[in-house]
């Protein structure tokens, strides 16, 4: 289990991104030094690891726990800290996949109204995760071809609901 | 609400991935629909494309049938119509016409073919009970909803992708009903060209416009490509109802 999972944290690279919808005509974003904190889950994620830098917990998602794959593992990422704020990711593997991954903390926990027009998207490797845990639905970029589309990220949600 | 179902078809040379949210995301409705719309494009190509000799379009560029004759499709004349008002209503910044070195003018309306092709598709989508659905289209998304889909049309949220890296997004919009539509050279290259020039737009970065309707949405998005501080102005004052986010480099 702990060498799947240091494959894990050593391939998945966690992208946290954040964004910031305004319901303004306009938005500009600079994607060059667009808000991109990535939060690569070094070994200081793992669960053995100083407990000052992360932290894991063992929970048994099938009724046996026979098997090292039936049981899920939550980790969480140290907090890092963005333009916006802190931003912590919390993801659970199971099976040596990542099966969800989610946003614990956000800069704007304490507004609930901005909620639907704002989202922090984690979005992991594209083999790594399971894409319906991306919050993310649809894609929209600069039109592609058939040819790009098998590594695209819409390819990975497509995947999801195949 | 809770179910989903999605599929791909590569049509026109690009993906079409249909995704459907419902109690039966793959009822017989829904499939028979979604066979529909995949049909329809695969039409639309046979009559439009500009790649396939054999198309409708290509034969009348080449002069091997006449305009106007029975062997056109009418959608020839629909297209070519939305590229006059797609010009008019961007001050130009969208041309499907632009005149070749040669001297020949080349027709190329494939800047509302796409958006138009999958707007008239999703017809049938929106005919099947209790659904709604999302249609993306080689970067270009419509969402929607079905007939008598009880309470609210959920919020398909859609992921601004980053021009620089295919594998992340700079924003999310939330979409019910309407359209998404991105223009830039973040993977196929150069394709726009400048009307004004003639030169291609070769930077970096993207465009792209949310609003009701994806040929808007779409024709919006390439003028915006072209002169995003020129569209701004043009946005807001002929079509309030479409939203430009630009991606710089």
């Amino acid at each position: 289990m702990r060498r799947i999972t240091l494959w894990l944290l050593s391939t998945v690279t966690v992208l946290v991104l954040l964004f910031s919808y305004q319901a303004s005509l306009s938005t500009t974003h600079a994607a060059s030094n667009s808000p991109a904190p990535v939060t690569s889950p070094s070994p200081a994620t793992s669960p053995q690891a100083g407990a000052d830098a992360g932290s894991a917990s063992d929970s048994a998602s099938g009724a046996s726990g026979d098997a090292a794959a039936t049981q899920s593992q939550t980790f969480i990422g140290d907090a890092v800290n963005t333009r916006y704020g802190p931003v912590q990711v919390q993801i659970v593997v199971s099976g040596g996949k990542v099966v969800t991954s989610e946003v614990t903390q956000v800069p704007w926990n304490d507004h609930k109204d901005i909620q639907i027009n704002s989202y922090a998207v984690p979005i992991l490797n594209a083999e790594a995760v399971a894409a319906q845990s991306a919050q993310i639905d649809m894609v929209s970029g600069a039109t592609y071809t058939s040819d790009a589309y098998i590594t695209s990220l819409q390819s990975a949600l497509d995947q999801a609901g195949l | 609400m809770s179910g989903r179902a999605a599929w791909v078809e590569h049509i026109m040379g690009m993906p079409i991935s249909i995704h459907v949210r419902g109690s039966q995301p793959r009822g017989e409705a829904v499939t028979a629909a979604v066979r529909s719309v995949f049909g329809h494009l695969r039409k639309v190509d046979a009559v439009l494309s500009t790649w396939r000799a054999d198309s409708d379009l290509l034969r009348l560029q080449h002069a091997e049938v006449a305009p106007g004759s029975e062997d056109v499709h009418d959608w020839i004349a629909e297209v070519t119509s939305l590229c006059l008002q797609a010009e008019e209503r961007t001050d130009g910044l969208f041309a499907a016409w632009r005149v070749l070195d040669s001297g020949r003018i080349a027709f190329d309306p494939t800047g509302v073919v796409k958006g138009w092709a999958v707007a008239s598709a999703s017809a049938y989508l929106a005919e099947v009970p209790d659904i709604a659905w999302s249609i993306g289209a080689g970067g270009d998304i419509l969402c929607g909803a079905g007939r008598l889909l009880g309470g609210q049309a959920p919020v398909w949220r859609i992921g601004i992708q980053d021009p620089a890296d295919a594998g992340r997004c700079v924003d999310v919009v939330g979409v019910a009903v309407g359209a998404v539509a991105t223009s830039g050279n973040a993977i196929r290259g150069t394709h726009v060209r400048d009307p004004r020039t003639g030169g291609v737009v070769d930077r970096a970065g993207s465009a792209t416009v949310v609003g009701p309707d994806l040929v808007w949405a779409d024709v919006w998005a390439t003028a915006a490509w072209v002169d995003p501080q020129r569209c701004a102005r043009l946005l807001a004052e002929r079509d309030p109802a479409y939203r430009l986010i630009t991606v710089a480099a």
